[in-house]
């Protein structure tokens, strides 16, 4: 069932990031949302806050879990994705794609994170978390 | 043995079970070093023994005619309070995390959010905390949460004791306090103002203030709402029957000490912190907080809500550390207001503020007392004497009058002025005791 | 079952308090008065009583039935308890009756509880002195960390390290956190604390950390058997030792904590010392230290002068007040009540008798519930559900039995847990008649897969949407 599209890069964590040129979109992975259960709340930065890659840039609640979003890369956020406010069930539905959560400008010049995973990478880390 | 139900037979039956020869063999993982010798209490005693003692402890030397106050107060409890609140369904029962075996705990604590939001005119309220200090204090960590600024601005005429509770509080955290200073036992409403900028995350206000006058307070929330900070007040329940709600003046979280309603003041507690606030806040709101949602049947249930955020699950990162509530004190009250009703809640209200309003009038009368100030007021009449209020409080002692409280020591400076409340507990006969009393104080000296 | 407001009938009321509402406006200008009154209830006195009695009958109760919790002590509560915190005397007592000139015979008998009972828990403890303002356990421990802040801070140092076991309930890192700390996880070895970690982490860190926050007999039901060894490597760092209370029911009169190394404790009055939960609350939460923190303790404290009269007196260098007053004062009464009724011999059978009842549970739970932990437990154990079947099912289960479900999913460390503490005041019926009731839940719930996911089935309600009132918020009536 579980799925891990390849273009993506993710976090051990269980966050995703999306590179579109100078820009990144960030959300949980399919295995974050089934392990949280039924979200409830997905708490998010304002747009111009400035998000650091290993640091919270907000949280997820579900019934029964709370925890941390840690941002997959460093950036400015340009765009929050406000219909999760109402509509947080949205991030079980289709966690890489209505469910995103944040875009983020990437600073110039910097790469992204040395230790973002690949799909194959990340699949095996979720094997050994289970 | 009281409360243990062992029989001999019973202890051997089970010791044989769990495979021990004796019952202090099950004590054998305490390190042999770390064993207690005998404690040295006293001896039990009979539960008649032991009734008979408090008893003894708590009847007072005599009658007293009291109109002391200063945040808590002697309103008329109906009987019908202690008769379904004692209830023993209530009393002793657990949290209720187990929704099924709770719904009359937890639908009593729905109807108590309601009806607190109700009275002071906002949409979201927790089931409780504490008292009226930590209220405060939990009110002013929900705006450092939400506006993510650090300073607290915090009205001088706020209960002075709430006011070191927050100091207390905030003691380890990047808080800073500042206080602005009374004037005349009056809220400096313009000084508030003129100091809260794009730093301040709240101002904490209190109404009516400790000295009993009712203040203005709606400018100086659109102001803090003009520079992004929360306009927070501290109110007492009795009197939001008839005065303007904290909706309606623009507060953003609205407090209050429930000890007046329905709570006996019993020498400090246990008592009720209310907390309420507007509905853009709610996921700040700490602790218990009900939520009515429907069962598999589709019958209205209600459920502890909003959890995922508390300490059992956030430990460290949790809103507060907050894990009980004051379910049975928020049951007193919810009954309280039950059983009032919003004419009776205003009633007492009205004649409390009348009473308090023929004590000041009789006082005035007398040689050298002024009111401290001439704003509106409510139960509560702050008056100067021409000598030391603690002395006019020692000499009404020989009286049998508590005539109320003197604010010297804790306003240094103010040692002439002493805060007189009523409660329509009080009767016409108290207040010409306690004129007389002040009259016989002031004639014997002058 | 209906709302109290709709039963509400407009016009009706108790008529308990008779008076014109509209005398107000004599007194206050119209600009601040409210605009309309408050839409409570509107209901006679007989609609209230009837409301609330059918109220209480939808809840579970320790007077009617079994609660195994584990946690949390759920202990009968003595009636004359309840007698000795109602006696009017008490009830009229205004707290600030106590600083003021000339009535200090009206607050001796009051006062002289709050005395004895700090010198009780001193003498129980091992501790050199209390404060009773905590108003709950969680504010106990957020007194006691604040203390263990203050006193490295009068030794001119700042610490910012709380130590705290996996093992611990939530409380404790809230509470360090909320007293400004950060928290650093002692992993737990084989159930315990284990001091070669804890001697790792000082030796790194020692002069960062402010103390360590243990439970004990700790959150599994399992003595600290290295507590002197932990205690030998905290000394060396001068770092403090905490004492969570929760569990003091497993230790009353075996074990003395400030005896033992602990600098501070906090106990919970409505656990250990049979006051009622009220279904949450009022609590009670004191916290003992040793003499080198008694400076620091919240004031006022009550003292008695030579004359055997009563007084307040401030402490100057304390951290200031947590309470109004002198914290739960009924509640404090009613504890102070079950230590004198019990005196010192009849505490030491609580924690022997509450004893015997756990490990007699356990050795007969062992057939029907996988129990993982040690050979001998404290006052409660943890037990996994069978492999296949959920914990919470399982305790929604019980509640068809009339027994309320024991804790579940907590320690975090133990899969599927349920814990059980039967406490001493339960016969030996009682816990054969939970055992056979989990028996057969687990055996019916072999044969029928269905049988657990549909309890409970015979209460008010059957499982809340609990997703449901989490996403969509309805708090009061008027939430849309």
């Amino acid at each position: 069932m579980s799925q891990t599209p390849t273009e993506l890069r993710y976090t051990k964590t269980h966050e995703w990031l999306r590179q579109e040129g100078g820009e990144a979109v960030f959300g949980i992975t399919w295995f974050a949302q089934d392990a949280l259960g039924d979200i409830t709340y997905v708490e998010l930065p304002r747009c111009g806050d400035e998000v650091k890659a290993g640091q919270p840039f907000g949280s997820i609640e579900s019934v029964k879990a709370a925890s941390d979003l840690m941002s997959p890369a460093s950036g400015t956020v340009i765009a929050v994705n406000d219909a999760l406010e109402n509509a947080p069930e949205t991030v079980n539905a289709d966690p890489y794609g209505e469910g995103w959560m944040v875009r983020v400008a990437l600073p110039e010049k910097a790469g992204l994170p040395k230790d973002l995973m690949e799909a194959g990478a990340y699949q095996a880390h979720c094997e050994k978390e289970h | 043995m009281p409360f243990i139900p062992h029989t001999p037979e019973e202890v051997r039956e089970m010791l044989a079970v769990v495979k021990v020869r004796a019952i202090g063999d099950l004590f054998a993982p305490i390190p042999e070093a770390l064993r207690a010798k005998p404690l040295d209490l006293p001896q039990g005693m009979t539960e008649d023994a032991v009734c008979a003692r408090f008893e003894e402890l708590a009847a007072p030397p005599g009658r007293l005619t009291s109109f002391l106050g200063a945040g808590y107060y002697a309103h008329v409890i109906p009987k019908a309070v202690d008769a379904l609140a004692g209830r023993s369904e209530f009393v002793t029962s657990y949290t209720p995390y187990q929704a099924e075996c709770s719904q009359g705990t937890l639908q009593a604590i729905f109807e108590y959010q309601t009806a607190v939001c109700r009275l002071f005119g906002m949409d979201c309220a927790n089931a409780s905390v504490y008292d009226g200090g930590t209220a405060l204090f939990e009110a002013a960590m929900m705006a450092l949460r939400a506006t993510r600024r650090s300073r607290i601005i915090v009205d001088e005429c706020v209960n002075p004791q709430w006011r070191r509770m927050l100091a207390t509080y905030t003691a380890g955290l990047d808080v800073e306090l500042r206080t602005v200073p009374h004037a005349q036992g009056r809220c400096d409403v313009n000084a508030l103002a003129e100091v809260i900028d794009e730093k301040c995350a709240a101002v904490l206000v209190q109404q009516p203030t400790f000295f009993g006058t009712i203040e203005d307070y709606e400018a100086l929330f659109a102001k803090a709402h003009d520079k992004g900070a929360l306009g927070v007040v501290s109110v007492y329940p009795v009197l939001q029957a008839v005065l303007k709600t904290p909706g309606e003046t623009g507060a953003d979280i609205a407090v209050a000490e429930g000890q007046s309603l329905g709570l006996p003041l019993s020498f400090g507690g246990p008592y009720l912190g209310i907390m309420t606030c507007r509905k853009a806040l709610v996921r700040q709101l700490p602790g218990r907080i009900v939520g009515r949602t429907e069962d598999r049947e589709g019958r209205p249930a209600y459920v502890l809500t909003l959890q995922a955020r508390e300490q059992h699950i956030r430990r460290a990162k949790a809103t507060s550390n907050i894990c009980s509530n004051q379910a049975l004190c928020a049951l007193r009250a919810l009954i309280h207001l039950s059983l009032l009703g919003p004419k009776g809640l205003a009633a007492a209200a009205a004649r409390s503020m009348e009473l308090a309003r023929s004590v000041a009038e009789w006082a005035t009368a007398l040689p050298g007392v002024k009111r401290h100030n001439d704003a509106p007021f409510g139960n509560e009449v702050a008056l100067k004497f021409p000598i030391p209020a603690r002395t006019v409080v020692e000499m009404a002692a020989a009286h049998g009058v508590v005539p109320g409280y003197p604010v010297g020591d804790r306003y240094p400076g103010l040692e002439d002025v002493l805060l007189v409340a009523c409660t329509e507990a009080n009767t016409d006969k108290d207040v010409e005791r306690l004129v007389r009393t002040l009259a016989n104080i002031l004639g014997g000296r002058s | 079952m209906n709302t109290i407001f709709e039963d509400s009938v407009p016009g009706r009321g108790a008529h308990i308090v008779e008076g014109d509402p509209e005398a107000v406006g004599k007194t206050i200008p119209e600009s601040l008065r409210r605009s309309a009154p408050a839409d409570l209830p509107q209901c006679s006195e007989l609609d209230v009583v009837r409301h609330f009695t059918r109220l209480s009958r939808r809840n579970f109760s320790v007077d009617a039935n079994f609660y195994p919790l584990g946690s949390c002590t759920m202990k009968y509560n003595p009636k004359f308890a309840e007698h000795v915190a109602s006696l009017p005397g008490f009830l009229g007592l205004h707290p600030h009756l106590a600083e003021l000139p000339g009535f200090g015979a009206w607050v001796q008998g009051a006062l002289s509880c709050l005395f004895d009972t700090e010198r009780y828990l001193c003498e129980i403890t091992g501790m050199d002195a209390f404060t009773l303002q905590p108003m709950a356990g969680a504010n106990g421990e957020f007194t006691g960390v604040s203390l263990m802040a203050a006193y490295h801070r009068s030794l001119g140092r700042r610490r910012t390290i709380m130590l705290i076991p996996d093992s611990a309930h939530g409380t404790n890192p809230a509470s360090a956190a909320l007293a400004g700390f950060d928290v650093l996880d002692v992993p737990s070895e084989g159930g315990l604390v284990d001091p070669e970690a804890v001697a790792r982490i000082l030796s790194e860190r020692g002069e960062d950390v402010a103390g360590l926050m243990m439970t004990c007999p700790n959150t599994l039901g399992l003595m600290e058997t290295h507590l002197p060894a932990i205690v030998e490597e905290l000394r060396k760092a001068d770092a403090l030792l905490y004492y969570d209370g929760a569990n003091m029911n497993a230790i009353l009169g075996k074990m003395r904590v400030g005896d033992a190394g602990f600098d501070v404790v906090h106990l919970n009055l409505h656990k250990t010392f049979g006051t009622p939960h009220g279904g949450g609350g009022p609590g009670s939460g004191p916290v003992g230290v040793t003499a080198r923190l008694a400076p620091l303790l919240p004031g006022p404290r009550v003292v008695k002068g030579n004359d055997g009269v009563y007084a307040l007196e401030e402490i100057p260098g304390s951290i200031g007040p947590v309470a109004p007053f002198h914290g739960s004062f009924g509640v404090i009464l009613k504890a102070l009540a079950y230590i004198m009724r019990l005196g010192g011999e009849g505490l030491v059978r609580v924690a022997e008798y509450a004893t015997l009842n756990a490990n007699y549970l356990k050795k007969r739970l062992e057939t029907v519930l996988d129990v993982p932990y040690g050979d001998l437990c404290a006052h409660e154990f943890v037990a996994s559900a069978p492999e296949g079947l959920h914990a919470l099912d399982i305790a929604k289960a019980l509640l068809d039995r009339g027994i309320h479900a024991p804790t579940i999913y907590f320690p975090l460390i133990v899969k599927e847990c349920l814990m059980a503490e039967p406490t001493e005041t339960e016969s030996k019926q009682t816990l054969d008649e939970y055992v056979d009731a989990l028996a057969d839940i687990v055996d019916r719930a072999g044969k029928d897969p269905a049988f657990l996911p549909a309890a409970p089935t015979t209460l008010p309600v059957s499982r809340p949407d609990e997703t449901t009132a989490a996403r969509h918020l309805r708090l009061t009536l008027d939430m849309a």
